[in-house]
């Protein structure tokens, strides 16, 4: 199964449920305060993943190495080869 | 008694326009398999440059031997599947590593990729710049967003397993980046990408090891809307084929 298969599977699993929930259409006689609840879960839930989308991106970029040593062991060593590379004979 | 390890390492070097590199990542690659002690050759698909990449690879040919610097040129560019492609023909080790020859990937990581593998017997060994203490060198704030931003995007979507999806330094079972190569369809970063997905879908185990990036080349060549277009473009399809 592709990944957007799964995707809309998932989706359609979730949007029945709602469905079933919020409009009572199995006539399950579900008390008024779960179908309260359960009517913007939707919007809830995208709005939830929207905050943990944008604060865990901001997390990642603000933690995201920066690598000052390996920049200057580098440069340090591109010093190094070129020396070594011309005794042994290389025209740059 | 100790065992000879048999194992062999072929290091492809798609090169193009890197006369001033070349040199320093062979020498680099030298260094650091000469202090391993593992067995490896460097194969370098030049594809026409004419700034005489070739020249200078057939000189280090001359200083490092021919049986540890292969040259398999190609006449012009053909892009980095093919170039693969072209260098397992040629291999004649049982692991493949590739990585990227302009020096944002260092050799002192290999090593650590082929004790990874020997650890897990993985069957690929992916740098990642993404988790543990892999970073990178170079990049602005606005780089940083776009490349977390677009990772978060393709794990959320494809669920890869994998924390660098487009990372190019990695080690393969030869027979694994064989199978693997045959399959992927995509340009680009995405054939990255699918690399990983398709190795997933195969069943092939997959290591992590992190790295370090270094990034000489940002300031010239900025991350554009065409770029990020196609790499929307190709995220996609990879979410409805596989």
């Amino acid at each position: 199964m592709t990944k957007l298969l799964e995707w809309l599977l998932g989706v359609s699993v979730v949007v029945t449920a709602w469905g079933l929930l919020t409009f009572d259409l199995l006539d399950l006689k579900v008390p008024q305060v779960y179908r309260e609840v359960v009517w913007p879960m939707p919007v809830y839930l995208l709005v939830v993943f929207g905050c943990y989308s944008i604060a865990t991106v901001g997390y990642r970029v603000a933690t995201f190495n920066d690598c000052e040593e390996a920049a200057q062991e580098l440069q340090a060593q591109i010093k190094e080869a070129k020396l070594d590379l011309k005794k042994k004979g290389l025209k740059f | 008694m100790s065992q000879a390890n048999k194992d062999k390492y072929s290091v492809l070097l798609p090169t193009y326009n890197e006369r001033e590199n070349l040199p320093l990542i062979v020498w680099l690659l030298v260094k650091y398999f000469g202090e391993s002690g593992y067995d490896y050759e460097i194969i370098v698909i030049d594809d026409g440059s004419p700034d005489g990449t070739l020249q200078v690879a057939q000189q280090l040919q001359g200083i490092y031997g021919a049986h540890r610097v292969l040259l398999r040129p190609r006449e012009k560019k053909l892009g980095l599947g093919t170039a693969y492609i072209h260098g397992i023909k040629h291999a004649t080790g049982n692991f493949i590593i590739i990585m990227d020859a302009d020096l944002s990937h260092h050799p002192k990581f290999i090593p650590e990729f082929i004790q990874k593998q020997k650890e897990g017997g993985f069957d690929v060994v992916s740098g990642t710049r993404y988790s543990g203490n892999g970073g990178v060198y170079g990049w602005d704030l606005r780089r940083k967003l776009i490349s977390r931003g677009a990772n978060f995007l393709t794990q959320v979507l494809l669920r890869p397993g994998a924390s660098d999806l487009t990372g190019s330094f990695r080690l393969y079972k030869k027979e694994v980046l064989e199978q693997l190569v045959d399959r992927c369809v995509s340009k680009g970063y995405v054939f990255q990408m699918e690399m990983i997905v398709r190795a997933r879908q195969l069943g092939y185990s997959i290591g992590e090891v992190p790295i370090s990036f270094v990034d000489r080349v940002y300031g010239e060549s900025k991350l554009g809307g065409n770029e990020i277009v196609s790499f929307l473009k190709g995220l996609l399809t990879l979410f409805a084929t596989t």
